[in-house]
């Protein structure tokens, strides 16, 4: 049963790259992997336009982090720390 | 046999007060309950007369003591809303129990008016507090402190299919499912193996196999029998083993595989045998494995993975489906089933806009990787607890849904219009067009009835056995009829 894939990563997807294993595969500068679904991309760009879409999630990924930073909790130690609940059901 | 489906969900919040030295959980509880302002429901009692916790699907009742709380303290800490749900305080927690739907998408919708409802109510309870401290609710199961608390599913099942059955075919589905239903966590508790992350927030805490407590020597399967509806016809199954899930496709994907996994054993299509040798062993082997390829044993030899499994599972439902007359849904939940299923075995990675435990796993990963963090770093299980938070500009959940990192599967206006909306094709219709129409008349209510203060009239209490019966189609018009409690009587007797 073949099927769409109708994630928001579909660029992503097309190249192999679940949007973790795109800073893996940029670091260790692998160019993706398994592409099969979607394969829209021409032999000739096709490896620079890999290494800009890596460039461009590895960006993204850095801006969720920064996000992420900013709204997390400062005291984290003694946050987790002080966290206790009752048992529950 | 298998009957049409009906279901519903209970989550149990955690609750904190920043900066509050005295912080008493019950009392934070009732404050944040009484601060949701349905001003009709604010004196309706929770009919607890007709409650049955102690009776056991085994087919015994078991001595204990039933907590029945008096009338003023019933007032403060349960609410029944006008959307047909029920949010109360539960022990120490305050808890969402939303209106009975037929379908995962609806459970869907309903569940995330729970998370606004209650993060509504703790804006509201907040400014009450005295400044400096602040009110957070968490969604979620584990404090990292040895402690739980649960997200319970509740699915109608058809009385006449054997219990034994039911344990039998679900156990092995519940130890597998976690590979799409866990919310993920960080490290392990309860005296299980040390691990820096796994599947469940809720593993750890199994110890039992089959039984009627939900708070001690908890069960995976848990024989609670409160059908709360026709008890020769209908069984309530109360699934105590599930996460407390944030992204939407996750609990989308958690009730249809499970309605549809309930309705494969009411009809005895499940022909795969498929029981574990050790359960409660498994549960933890398998949340504890993030790689996925950890084979647990079966009862008859076999070694298989979680996924493997769940593969399994599907490929029956798949038959199933095929040979008969389904819901709609069930056609969606299949396809998603299949999509997540291929994603584990090949890249789970891929699940990161779609999968909890994959989103928040991710998330981490990447987080450490940027700051040189590592797994016992602070920040870390501080993600872990924030991923829950229900703060919209806070919850780190919410922070991956708005900035589009994960997939939606229902709308905010169909979220908002339930936070006041009953669902149309159940009995919650009536439960909650009643408050709405007759609030001031309403006395108790409970799942399966409603009582009405008359005059000075003794109580009548209406019954609705039927989960089915009371919906839009079945009671609209009698209901535009009625324009009091007393005509509605009248008019229901007729």
């Amino acid at each position: 049963m073949k099927r769409q894939r109708t994630t928001q990563w579909n660029d992503a997807d097309c190249l192999g790259l679940g949007w973790a294993s795109a800073a893996e595969s940029k670091q260790k500068g692998k160019q993706g992997g398994g592409g099969e679904a979607g394969g829209s991309q021409g032999k000739g760009g096709g490896a620079k336009k890999l290494a800009k879409k890596g460039e461009e999630l590895k960006e993204e990924m850095d801006a969720l982090v920064d996000e992420i930073d900013e709204v997390l909790e400062e005291n984290a130690e003694e946050f987790v720390k002080n966290y206790v609940q009752r048992g529950g059901e | 046999m298998a009957i049409p489906t009906v279901m519903g969900t209970e989550i149990e919040y955690g609750i904190t007060v920043k900066n509050d030295r005295d912080f008493d959980p019950i009392s934070s509880c009732v404050l944040l309950v009484n601060s949701y302002r349905e001003e009709r429901v604010a004196r309706i009692l929770w009919d607890y007369d007709q409650e049955n916790p102690l009776a056991d699907a085994r087919g015994f009742q078991v001595d204990g003591e039933k907590y029945t709380p008096n009338q003023q303290e019933n007032i403060a800490r349960n609410k029944t809303l006008e959307n047909g749900a029920r949010y109360y305080v539960d022990h120490a927690h305050p808890e969402y129990s939303c209106p009975e739907v037929t379908n995962p998408h609806e459970l869907v919708v309903h569940e995330k008016a729970g998370e606004r409802i209650v993060e509504i109510s703790r804006r509201e309870a907040n400014a009450l507090l005295p400044e400096g401290m602040l009110m957070l609710i968490h969604k979620n199961n584990s404090d990292h402190k040895g402690n739980s608390y649960g997200s319970h599913e509740n699915y109608l099942m058809n009385r006449q299919a054997s219990f034994k059955q039911i344990v039998e075919h679900l156990m092995p589905f519940f130890v597998s499912r976690q590979v799409y239903t866990g919310a993920g966590k960080v490290g392990s508790e309860n005296r299980a193996q040390p691990c820096d992350y796994q599947l469940s927030q809720r593993a750890d805490f199994f110890e039992t196999e089959v039984a009627l407590d939900t708070m001690v020597k908890r069960p995976i399967i848990n024989t609670r029998d409160e059908p709360h509806a026709d008890r020769e016809k209908y069984r309530r199954l109360h699934v105590i083993v599930g996460d407390a899930n944030m992204s939407e496709y996750t609990i989308y994907l958690r009730q249809g595989a499970t309605a549809l996994a309930l309705a494969m054993i009411e009809d005895g299509a499940v022909d795969q045998e498929l029981s574990l040798r050790d359960p409660v062993r498994a549960i933890k082997e398998v949340s504890h494995d993030v790689s996925l390829k950890h084979e647990v044993e079966l009862q008859n030899g076999r070694r298989m993975t979680a996924v493997q499994l769940q593969r399994e599972f599907f490929e029956m439902a798949e038959r199933y489906v095929a040979s008969r007359e389904m819901p709609e849904w069930s056609v969606d939940v299949l396809a998603k089933w299949d999509e997540v299923l291929d994603a584990l075995e090949h890249d789970p990675r891929q699940l990161a806009d779609r999968i909890d435990w994959v989103t928040k796993l991710v998330m981490m990963e990447q987080f450490m990787e940027r700051k040189g963090l590592d797994w016992q770093s602070p920040e870390v299980a501080m993600m872990d607890l924030q991923f829950h938070d229900l703060r919209p500009d806070k919850g780190l959940y919410y922070l991956m849904e708005r900035q589009g990192h994960v997939q939606r599967l229902v709308t905010d206006a169909e979220i908002n219009r339930a936070v006041t909306e009953p669902p149309e094709d159940t009995r919650a219709y009536f439960r909650g067009q009643c408050l709405k129409r007759y609030g001031d008349e309403v006395f108790g209510v409970n799942w399966d009835s409603i009582s009405f203060g008359i005059g000075d009239e003794p109580i009548k209490r209406v019954l609705m056995a039927e989960p089915l019966k009371g919906s839009k189609a079945h009671v609209g018009e009698l209901l535009e009829r009625s324009k009091d409690a007393a005509e509605l009587v009248l008019n229901l007797r007729a």
